[in-house]
Parts: C-alpha cells; sequence; structure tokens
C-alpha cells in the first residue's frame, strides 16, 4: 500500500469512518498518541514546538520533538521531526528533519487518507545505518537490495 | 522554514538522485551492476564518449558514494559501492514498515464503532 524512493514514503489508506473522524484521530494529540504510541503534554496547533515520549513497552524513555506546520480543517496535517531520531545520547537538533503530510479526501465509504514522508534523502547516512543495525542484525540480503534496485530503475 | 529554498541544502540534500539523474550514469552503474568490476576502456567501449567523459561520471557516482575506483597494476578499474543504496532503501523500508503498523493502528481507532 504505497511506493517508495529514496527520498520519500508514500502511503494510501481507505479508512470506513467520516473525514471529522479521522480528522480528530489525527489533531487530537491525545488521540493521535494512541495508535501513535505515544504521549504529548500539548494540544497540536500550527507552529507548535512539542515533545513526544514513546509509549511503546520496554521504550518509554525514549523522547522525541515534533513541529507542527500546517493544520488545515479535515484536509490537510503536516508536521516536521526528526525520524528514528531515539538515541537519547545524540543531539539531533541540528540536522535536517523529514516532513510528514497526511491529506484526507472524502471517498464512498469512508474517507482516503494519504501519507507522504519526504526528506530522507537529506538525513546524514550513517543515521540511516545506524537505523538499521539498531533493526536488523545482519546484512545478508546486501546484494538481492541492490540488484531489486537496479532492476526497478534500470 | 523553508529549507528547500536553500540551495546549499537543496544541493545536499540529493547526492545520489544527483548522481544518477542522468542516462549516462545510469547505464555505467548498470553495467557495473550486470558485469562487475571493469576499466575504464571497457566501461568506454560502445559509448560515444571519449575515456576522459567517462571518467568525469564516473568520479560523479564516486562522489556520490556510488561506485569507487581501485588501481590494479597499470590501470584503474571501477566497481559498485552498494552500500550506500542499499543502506538508503533498507531504511526507507524500516520507517516504511512502522507507518504501516502505525496507520493499522489509526484505522482499528477510527473504525471503531463507525462501522
Amino acid at each position: 500500500m504505497g511506493t517508495t524512493t529514496t527520498d520519500r514514503i508514500t502511503k494510501e489508506i481507505l479508512l470506513k469512518a467520516p473525514r471529522s473522524r479521522v480528522w480528530r484521530a489525527l489533531t487530537d494529540s491525545k488521540e493521535f498518541g494512541t495508535w501513535f504510541q505515544s504521549v504529548f503534554t500539548e494540544p497540536f496547533r500550527p507552529g507548535a514546538r512539542l515533545q513526544g515520549r514513546i509509549t511503546y513497552p520496554g521504550y518509554e524513555h525514549l523522547k522525541f520533538d515534533l513541529v507542527i506546520e500546517k493544520m488545515e480543517p479535515e484536509r490537510l496535517f503536516s508536521f516536521r521531526w526528526h525520524p528514528n531520531a531515539v538515541d537519547p545520547s545524540l543531539d539531533y537538533s541540528k540536522e535536517p528533519t523529514t516532513l510528514v503530510e497526511f491529506t484526507l479526501e472524502e471517498i464512498e465509504g469512508g474517507t482516503l487518507l494519504k501519507l507522504v514522508e519526504s526528506g530522507f534523502d537529506a538525513i546524514p547516512l550513517a543515521r540511516r545505518a545506524d537505523a538499521l543495525k539498531a533493526n536488523e542484525g545482519g546484512w545478508a540480503e546486501q546484494m538481492v537490495a541492490i540488484e531489486a534496485y537496479l532492476r526497478r530503475n534500470p | 522554514m523553508t529549507p528547500d529554498r536553500d540551495p546549499a541544502r537543496l544541493e545536499s540534500s540529493a547526492p545520489i538522485f544527483a548522481a544518477l539523474g542522468d542516462a549516462t550514469r545510469l547505464k555505467l552503474v548498470a553495467r557495473l551492476c550486470q558485469s562487475g568490476p571493469q576499466s575504464i576502456a571497457r566501461l568506454t567501449r560502445g559509448t560515444p564518449l571519449t575515456r576522459q567523459g567517462i571518467t568525469k561520471h564516473l568520479r560523479v557516482l564516486a562522489d556520490a558514494g556510488l561506485v569507487r575506483g581501485r588501481r590494479l597494476g597499470r590501470e584503474s578499474r571501477w566497481e559498485l559501492e552498494p552500500q550506500q543504496l542499499i543502506v538508503a532503501h533498507r531504511y526507507l523500508d524500516l520507517i516504511s514498515k512502522r507507518w504501516d503498523a502505525a496507520l493499522r493502528r489509526l484505522q482499528e481507532l477510527v473504525e471503531e464503532g463507525s462501522a
């Protein structure tokens, strides 16, 4: 349910719920936290810089920053953050952020939600490698991955 | 905040795309992928470019971390440096899977009671 390049992630999902319901789940920081597995100290509003804390068991000590960009009611919600900025010993504040954009569209049967997170090519490669190392033990599939990439991008 | 308008940042933001955004360079990467490490002479064969022209393109790819040249006797052999592409793609896969899981939880939340 989506496409990838090295710079952006795109997702689309049909939610069988009214647009107003989806909007609330995205922009009410408490509701956002329930599915995003985090808690926020403040409500979301455009321009707000806030801190979230992860609620996923075992990761409760991890915090992350979010800067809300746009809130166009029931249409567009966007924020910037440092993706995967979960190493408490590192200062990510000077590093580039990615932009996360949710757009809502009313369609038959519910709401079409599109998600785009972009700007990954600006994230230092070392950071990306660290995230992988933390998440995968081995690198066995390296050659498979590059071949697949080049087949898709001849 | 309009970081995308900052030319210095824009430039640093897409070194891989810049390097691959050229038909000749894409072909060079594909040839190195298919046939393994090769000399400049072999990479030049079958192209309308000179050795110097090919070398220039290889240098752009090398600066982006996509290929590397190694001296072997009197000539250089060029080979793919796949790490960077692999890291970029696998990293995105990781983030992508996390979004899939988060969106599934969002779906459960909003469809609960409104079905």
